[in-house]
Order: C-alpha cells, then sequence, then structure tokens
C-alpha cells in the first residue's frame, strides 16, 4: 500500500471518530462516524482486502448508518444535548483513553517491525499451484494476461470449508435478532409498567 | 510503505477514540456509535495481522478476513436489536440521556 494513501485514510479514519466524539448533534456524529467508516474501508482495501472493504462499506456506511440516522430522526433528537459535559467526566475520558492510547504504542515500540510484501505477479503464479486446477481460484490467480487476487472466492473456500457451523450459527444469529427486533418493537404501550 | 506497527497504533487510536466516547458522552446514541467505532478498529486489526501473515501458499492469512465477515454481521444484527432497545426506552422514559437513567442505582 502506498504511504501516502495510508496516512490520507488512516487521517480520514482518525478524523471521522474525533469528529463522532466531538459534535453535539447526533446527525453530525452519524454522518462523522460513516466518514470514519469510509476511511477504515479504504484502509482495508489498501491491505489488499477488497471483499471485506465492500462490505465495510455496504455494511456500515450503508445499512447501519441509515438506521442510526433513521432513529434519530424517529425520536426527534436534533436539538438535544444543550446539557454541558461535566469536567470530571471530560478530563477522565482524555486521560483513561490516552494511556490506553499510550500502553499500546509502548508495546508496538518494543516490536520489530513487520515490512509490507506486495503482492506481485510472481506470487499470485506460485499461489496458484496449491490448488485446483479446474478451480475459478486457480484460473483467477493464473490467468494469462490479467492474473488477480480472487480474495472473495478464498474467503468463500476457507468458510464454507472451515467456517461450516459458525456461519449456520450466525444466521440462526440474524434470524433471532429479526424477531427479537419485532417483539421489541411490537409491545404497546398497555404492557408496559408505568414508571414515574 | 506501511508497516504492520503504523496499522496496528491507528487501531489502536481509534479504539481509544471510540473509548473516550463511550465516557464523555451522555447521548446514549453516540455511546452506541463509538461502540461500533470500537468494533471497527479491531476488525481494522485483524485485517493487518491477516495480511502481514503470509501463508506457505504466499498468499495472506484468510482465517482473519473470515473473522472480520462474521464480526461485520454480529454488528449488524447488535445495531438493529439495539436501537429497538433504545426505541423502547425511549418510549418508556422520554429520554435517552444515560444520566437520567439511574433507576438500578443501588
Amino acid at each position: 500500500m502506498h504511504s501516502l494513501l495510508f496516512y490520507l485514510f488512516s487521517f480520514l479514519a482518525v478524523a471521522g471518530g474525533i469528529l463522532l466524539v466531538a459534535f453535539r448533534n447526533p446527525v453530525s456524529s452519524a454522518l462523522s462516524m460513516v466518514l470514519s467508516f469510509v476511511g477504515l474501508a479504504g484502509l482495508f482495501i489498501g491491505l489488499n482486502a477488497y471483499f471485506v472493504g465492500i462490505v465495510q462499506i455496504l455494511v456500515y456506511a450503508g445499512a447501519i448508518m441509515v438506521l442510526f440516522v433513521f432513529i434519530i430522526m424517529l425520536l426527534d433528537l436534533n436539538n438535544e444535548e444543550k446539557v454541558r459535559f461535566r469536567s470530571s467526566t471530560v478530563v477522565l475520558g482524555i486521560i483513561i483513553p490516552l494511556c490506553l492510547a499510550l500502553q499500546i504504542l509502548g508495546v508496538i515500540q518494543s516490536q520489530d517491525t513487520k515490512e509490507f510484501q506486495p503482492i506481485t505477479e510472481e506470487t499470485l503464479a506460485t499461489a496458484a499451484e496449491s490448488f485446483p486446477e479446474d478451480g475459478a481460484i486457480h484460473k483467477s490467480l493464473a490467468h494469462e494476461k490479467t492474473p488477480k487476487l480472487p480474495d472473495t472466492n478464498l474467503i468463500g473456500q476457507q468458510i464454507f470449508t472451515h467456517y461450516n457451523f459458525p456461519l449456520q450459527v450466525i444466521g440462526a444469529l440474524l434470524l433471532v435478532a429479526t424477531i427479537g427486533v419485532v417483539v421489541l418493537s411490537k409491545r404497546t404501550a398497555k404492557t408496559r409498567p408505568t414508571d414515574s | 510503505m506501511a508497516s504492520l506497527n503504523e496499522f496496528l497504533f491507528v487501531s489502536g487510536l481509534l479504539f481509544a477514540i471510540g473509548l473516550a466516547g463511550v465516557i464523555i458522552r451522555r447521548n446514549i446514541i453516540v455511546i452506541f456509535m463509538s461502540l461500533e467505532l470500537m468494533l471497527a478498529a479491531a476488525s481494522l486489526t485483524l485485517v493487518a495481522f491477516s495480511r502481514y501473515h503470509v501463508t506457505d501458499n504466499g498468499l495472506p492469512d484468510y482465517n482473519g478476513q473470515v473473522f472480520v465477515f462474521f464480526i461485520i454481521t454480529v454488528a449488524a444484527a447488535e445495531v438493529a436489536v439495539g436501537l429497538a432497545i433504545i426505541v423502547a426506552l425511549y418510549r418508556a422514559r422520554q429520554t435517552i440521556n444515560v444520566e437520567d437513567l439511574n433507576s438500578m442505582r443501588g
């Protein structure tokens, strides 16, 4: 990954995160969350994880952000949060994450750096030998004119061979979440306990 | 060329920002967004490790990316359920400020 793009996208991600925390208006926070996730997706694509980058944009910047904005609009919270932050929580909220970041920096400093090895046509050609000749992965890796990394196929192969059971568990989880959301939002005013 | 450590540092920085958001903010929706940011920072770590750990055939280790795929799925389910809970909470209490939600305080 080119250094300039790395710094650009990591700046986008970090700036989006800081704006997410700093904005008073929840809608602005949601939009800066999207900025942060677009930066992250750029980093993923720079790491040759094209599928994960696209899924990050589709799911986070598409579905999840729309859900957040929809709920903010539904509850009409646009002019919420006139209250000042307590100075004690602000100080704590800066000191604790700063300690965490410094600790992470300390651990990283003590490790030896691992340099980026770009994926060249030779690595693709040698990698093609470990896959069956008639498969789509081999065809894409050992293409005569434009060999490229078929990372969607490789992730799919990994999921459906080694992670078959987790995949089905995740399907059940999605079903349970859908049912749970319907149950939570169908509850009427009568069944709710009245509180002060 | 960016090394593995730089990716890990960006990820740690994003995680710290998310933690700061959880501690400082009082609006429960913004707290929830900060949690999402922390999850995404963790998946950046996984993708970086996946890319820098080259397996025997010279390709990245795709186990990490499969893990990220599962994390994104769980995050989507979590957001749906969490926002439904927030809507139910708002209907019950007319507030989403966490300082007003203190009925479980001992």
